[in-house]
């Protein structure tokens, strides 16, 4: 036998056009891995837990033990580690790049506030423990609480709301106790026609009727048709501030006076406070009641989809309604203020809207975002956010239309519209190009008042150079669909998946698995 | 500002571009009036990292953290056993920091785990289809009354006695508002539960009963009798599980003919965290999915003929709907139902069956210690890992003293029923598989002091 000296190969063999990719025997392409479900790979037999043998003991459920099969499937350790990291794969996310989806501020989410989260001090405490046990969990509510108050310039807040549209259902909850409490029974919410979806949904929720108040051209609410509409049927009007346009309602102190003139009350969506914490606040406007979404401006993660946070500042004429329970601080000392001691000094409370406190996993991570920053770091938070989108506005409203682009500079977000593009060709197809060039695409077809919005919110954390990259692709892709290059059309060529049959899915829908021989049986 | 990339360069290079002499000229849509010239007075500045986590540190060593005391508390929280690859994989940044999968494309990773997600939870429940999730139990609870409201159209729901206390506080104070009627009153102190009383209650008005399994007091009974006078009426049967463990022992609500499940998902995966996030778990019958509130994951195709997921019955919810929604909820929690869907994968029907059995065993051992402690009486005949001690006096206070000596020992009925008085002596003590044996006998002796 001889040694062979050949080697291996060190040079690719030079590309040639018939050099396409072929299809591969898994499915799988190198580093971009196919994954069954676990109803697929794993076995009810298969577990990656161990327990110590449980006690034998005479049963107590009575007669109802679980005989039948469950069907759910385990995984080893090592298994379960590798479904969910090639799961993890097909997900773009901040951690990648530029995630430009307009009015949810998807900022970079630090990762001291993953630490101190998870210190056994907050994470492992029961909501019930006696209270002389958990302080420090009730001073970071109070503390947290305190900073809200103080940026927003509001007399009070509510922490225990688990997202925005919770914290709505919380602001008009208290408008409508306050109502009540003066025996003034009103019906109509007020909401402008590009307030986000949970505006009306959240008024109807809670039993109200809802009226839309047009937009005037350069994309602000129609003040004299809000003043026209006021009366004393209407409980409230909601306003998004900056608005889902991104612009500023300059009226809003206006709008304010007038909607108080009237008996009514202020609510502000506050999705977009990112654009303004520490320059502008909201209680020198007149509002009522705002939610922050502590996952938007405060930079707790969103999860893919959550948990938020939608803590509440109140006006003093709303605050004695706020929900229980709350922390107060006696002495040197905090209290949880429950259904058992309200009574004594907060009894005209709505009541409580969630079991337990609300998201205190959120809370030490948003107060620890904030003494991060401090009140410097965030005044500058604004103004980074506000020049980010600036910058995107003025560097492409030569090749995108930007409906308000002439009335002035935009908040934290840049909205354009697909008016020009050529016959044919939509603000999808831009948005799926977008995913080929390696971003999440903008917010698309919102807000409703804009024909094929795309409403782009680049967030303070981004770079120069990560902008002018972004720039640089919406260029491309603006000037692709004007040309009409029907290869846009395909797009996403790259991603995991090609563009998905949402059609096909809601009209059979499937919901969850079914082993296939059950689901061939059924058809 | 280390989380801040831009440099005083950047932003004059950026300003000229925009045609602007300063950032102040951005803000000039904001009236002068309520534009703050400087930093918010009586704030600190920013700190470094190593400050802040020192700040926070120091709040969290002011508590009494359930690891570090011998711990029997439940009550719609449970402390299990969290493995280390559940919290390892839920900071995977692609699922962390990822948002709601909007652009399937560059999602599936997220809605496969979903759509895994839910199908874990249709099966642990007993029901044919689950959503995506809700905040948590609670507002489950409230969305399912609702949900039922619009099915039967009828306004008057009735909640057993056996329901979590603050579940049925959110359920009054949307009610308020919605004009729903809800019928309900305090437990009593009997072994059996309520379904009797439940049953008689049941009228042509009645468009659903809401009942917890196991109910708060942690006594178990069968669903069936319930489903069917229910049924018979025109009414939906919702039933909540605060345990989603239990349901690796005790048959499954939906089994038992129950319309919509929900239940509070923390005791997989989540972990105690002072109450949230937590997870709503969200179940009914394939009849009524289109009446269901918040997200659901689907499956489908790819235009080139691949299996894939997308968020879909999109037409139920707000920001599709708007007034017109099934309900208001947006944001969900996907990263508590993606750490639920990891623990239980890790489980599989084998581990959850043997976790359920450790729990049963510890408890009923536990029961029957602390049973023997003078002063004590146990008033379950069934139970799965929670069980309530009737003593000799007010559990607030006996709480609270044997938190002082180190024990966190159940939760008092006073605390969670302030205006029934006559169970205030109750106590609903927990036991999971984090309870030792010598928990139990400190736990026996600490109390045998407090009611010597």
């Amino acid at each position: 036998m001889t040694m062979l000296k050949e080697g291996r190969p060190t040079t690719p063999q030079a590309l040639t056009k018939a050099d396409s990719a072929p299809a591969t025997a898994t499915g799988n392409r190198a580093l971009m891995l196919e994954e069954a479900l676990i109803f697929e790979i794993g076995s009810t037999e298969t577990t990656g837990v161990d327990f110590a043998e449980a006690p034998e003991v005479a049963s107590r459920l009575g007669d109802l033990a679980r005989t039948d099969s469950i069907g759910l499937p385990g995984l080893s350790e090592q298994e379960t580690v590798r479904h969910y990291t090639r799961l993890s794969r097909q997900n773009y996310a901040i951690d990648l790049g530029l995630f430009p989806l307009g009015s949810c501020t998807m900022k970079h989410n630090p990762r001291l506030n993953e630490k101190v989260a998870r210190m056994p001090g907050f994470a492992d405490l029961h909501p019930l423990a006696p209270q002389s046990t958990v302080q420090g969990a009730l001073a970071v509510i109070h503390e947290l609480a305190a900073w809200l108050v103080t940026l927003t310039g509001m007399h009070s807040v509510a922490m225990s709301p688990k997202a925005g549209a919770h914290g709505e259902l919380c602001g008009l909850l208290a408008i409508r106790a306050a109502l009540e409490a003066r025996g003034d029974a009103r019906s109509v919410i007020l909401v402008p026609e590009s307030a986000h979806g949970t505006n009306p949904a959240t008024a109807a929720f809670c039993g109200y009727k809802v009226e839309d108040i047009p937009a005037t051209p350069d994309g602000r609410v129609d003040l004299e048709a809000l003043k026209g509409r006021l009366g004393p049927d209407v409980a409230a009007v909601m306003i998004t501030n900056p608005n889902t346009c991104g612009l500023f309602e300059r009226d809003m102190k206006t709008i304010s006076d007038a909607v108080h003139a009237a008996g009514a009350f202020v609510y502000c969506d506050g999705a977009n406070f990112n654009a303004i914490v520490g320059r502008v606040r909201p209680g020198d406007l007149g509002v009522d009641a705002m939610h922050i979404n502590l996952h938007k401006t405060f930079s707790t993660p969103h999860g893919g989809g959550g948990p938020g946070s939608g803590p509440v500042v109140l006006s003093e004429a709303l605050a004695p309604f706020a929900p229980l329970p709350f922390v107060e601080k006696q002495g040197d000392k905090f209290v949880l203020v429950e259904e058992e001691t309200a009574e004594d000094h907060h009894g005209q409370t709505f009541g409580r809207m969630v079991a337990f406190h609300g998201q205190m996993g959120m809370f030490t991570r948003a107060l620890t975002y904030i003494l991060s920053h401090g009140a410097d770091g965030l005044r500058q938070v604004a103004s980074d956010a506000v020049l980010n989108a600036n910058y995107i506005l003025r560097s492409l409203d030569d090749v995108l239309d930007a409906p308000f682009g002439g009335s002035g500079p935009c908040m934290h977000e840049a909205l354009f519209s697909d008016k020009g593009l050529a016959e044919g060709f939509t603000t999808l197809d831009i948005a799926k190009g977008l995913i080929d060039e390696g971003f999440h695409p903008m917010t698309m077809y919102f807000p409703l008042v804009v024909h094929g919005a795309m409403l782009v919110e680049p967030t303070e954390t981004e770079s120069k150079a990560a902008l002018d990259q972004f720039i640089l692709a919406l260029r491309s892709l603006a000037e692709r669909a004007k040309a009409g290059d029907e290869a846009l059309k395909g797009a996403p060529y790259f991603a995991p998946r090609r563009r998905l049959d949402e059609t096909l899915a809601a009209r059979k829908p499937v919901l969850t698995w079914t082993e296939p021989a059950l689901a061939e049986a059924a058809e | 500002m280390r989380y801040l990339p831009l440099t005083d360069t950047d932003r004059q290079d950026m300003l000229s571009v925009i045609g602007a002499s300063s950032i102040d000229d951005l803000f000039v849509d904001v009236p002068a009036e309520a534009r703050l010239s400087d930093k918010i007075a009586g704030l600190p500045d920013h700190a470094s990292e190593l400050a802040v986590e020192r700040h926070m540190a120091a709040l969290a060593r002011k508590n009494l953290s359930a690891g570090e005391a011998p711990f029997f508390l439940g009550a719609g929280a449970y402390r299990h056993h969290v493995p280390a690859s559940v919290d390892h994989l839920i900071q995977r940044g692609e699922f962390l920091t990822a948002y709601t999968p909007y652009q399937p494309e560059i999602a599936q990773g997220t809605l496969q785990v979903l759509f895994e997600f839910q199908t874990q939870v249709a099966r642990l429940l007993g029901c044919d289809v689950a959503n995506a999730s809700m905040y948590d139990g609670s507002t489950a609870c409230w969305e399912a009354i609702g949900m039922a409201r619009r099915i039967t159209r009828r306004g008057k729901a009735i909640l057993s006695s056996g329901l979590h206390p603050h579940y049925v506080s959110v359920a009054n104070t949307m009610a308020k508002f919605t004009g729903d009627a809800l019928v309900h009153q305090a437990p009593t102190l009997d072994a059996a539960t309520d379904t009797d009383a439940l049953i008689a209650g049941i009228d042509k008005d009645t468009s659903c009963v809401v009942v917890q399994y196991p109910d708060i007091l942690g006594r178990i009974a069968d669903l069936t009798p319930l489903a069917d006078a229910a049924h018979a009426a025109g009414a939906l049967l919702v039933a909540v599980v605060t345990e989603p463990v239990a349901l690796g022992a005790i048959r499954a609500p939906g089994h038992m003919d129950a319309d919509i499940v929900v239940g509070e998902g923390q005791s997989i995966g989540v972990g105690l965290q002072f109450g949230g996030p937590y997870l709503g778990l969200f179940a009914c019958k394939q009849k009524y999915v289109r009446q269901m509130p918040g997200r659901l994951c689907g499956e489908t195709v790819d235009a080139a003929g691949k299996r894939g997921f997308v968020l879909t019955l999109s037409t139920r919810e707000q920001h599709i709907r708007r007034e017109k929604a099934t309900s208001n909820i947006c944001t969900n929690s996907g990263l508590c139902a993606l750490a639920f869907s990891i623990h239980m994968t890790l489980l599989g029907e084998r581990g959850l069956r043997e976790l359920a059995a450790l729990n049963h065993g510890l408890a009923v051992q536990a029961a029957d210690r602390l049973a023997q402690v003078p002063g004590v009486t146990l008033l379950n005949d069934s139970f799965f890992n929670e069980f309530t001690l009737i003593l000799s006096k007010d559990a607030r206070e006996v709480v609270r003293n044997l938190a002082d000596k180190g024990v966190l020992g159940g939760v008092s009925l006073g605390r969670l029923f302030p205006d029934a008085p006559a169970i205030g002596n109750g106590l609903v003590v927990a036991v999971t598989e984090t309870v030792t044996v010598e928990d139990i006998e400190i736990f026996a002796k600490a109390l045998e002091e407090e009611l010597a």
